[in-house]
């Protein structure tokens, strides 16, 4: 049994994400969260170039890595939470939630490896062009997703002036 | 290229999990943002992969995941506005000291 290259990009980068999101939520400081959060989100871009959908991940660079963890790390900053994130929490609510993950996992995971998925091949299709996307996201047809599109637009404006809204001073 | 389709799904319910427990178990505002955000980046990587796997000609679940990240940005944009604008009027953004809000 020999290991192609894809398969030992893929082995590594599924291990460094599990370890590092289950870091995001165990570790005390929570500029560390932020930094293993964003270990995470690299790995979830690599994972979707290694399925073959390149806009995907590159959207998930820009949006996440060069967007949102910067907004985490300067409000983490701002509102300067670094050093009360560790308050006591009881030890029954530890175990439970700790139970409560441990057998969610087990359940999830006993269902996917007996629900006999036979597919160890990406099957083999041509790689979604950059203008097939643009074209799709603008076309009113079928596969067309200007509804959508349409929507999305209006709720980041939204979002946008709900955001300078709430944040400004008054 | 033979990478079995439950591997991607088991990296994708581990991270589910750890940010369902972040989710539970922190009393940070920001840091149950954060369990969120590994949440949805579960649930991504499961259209991602459904899409390429199970209906390989059609691209349903590449644009559902592009969208997703799409609300996922707007939706933390305003979680921190709001989260800001606490830490403005109480000095503290413990989940347990919210309550002090109402009024």
């Amino acid at each position: 049994m020999d290991i192609t290259l894809q398969q030992t990009v893929f082995y590594v980068v599924a291990i460094l994400m599990s370890v590092f999101s289950v870091m995001t939520v165990t570790t005390g400081s929570i500029l560390r969260s932020a930094t293993y959060l964003l270990f995470v989100l690299f790995g979830t871009a690599a994972i979707y170039f290694i399925l073959g959908y390149t806009f995907l991940g590159a959207v998930q660079l820009m949006v996440y890595a060069g967007g949102i963890v910067v907004l985490y790390v300067f409000s983490i900053l701002l509102t300067n939470s670094d050093k009360s994130i560790n308050h006591k929490l009881g030890r029954s609510k530890i175990v439970a939630a700790l139970a409560t993950v441990i057998i969610g996992t087990a359940l999830v995971l006993f269902l996917i490896w007996t629900n006999g998925f036979a597919l160890n091949l990406i099957p083999e299709s041509s790689e979604i062009s950059l203008r097939e996307i643009g074209l799709s996201l603008i076309s009113a047809d079928k596969h067309g997703y200007v509804l959508p599109f349409e929507i999305a637009g209006v709720l980041l404006l939204a979002c946008m002036i709900g955001g300078l809204l709430i944040a400004r001073k008054r | 290229m033979d990478i079995h389709v439950v591997y991607y799904l088991v990296i994708s319910t581990i991270m589910l999990f750890a940010g369902i427990y972040g989710f539970f178990t922190r009393k940070n505002l920001l840091a149950v943002l954060i369990s969120v955000e590994l949440i949805l980046n579960a649930t991504n990587i499961n259209f991602a992969v459904f899409n390429r796997y199970l209906f390989p000609d059609v691209f349903e679940g590449h644009f559902f995941a592009l969208f997703g990240i799409g609300i996922a940005a707007a939706e933390t944009a305003v979680a921190i506005a709001i989260i800001i604008n606490i830490y403005r009027n109480i000095r503290n953004i413990q989940t347990d000291n919210i309550d002090e809000l109402k009024g």
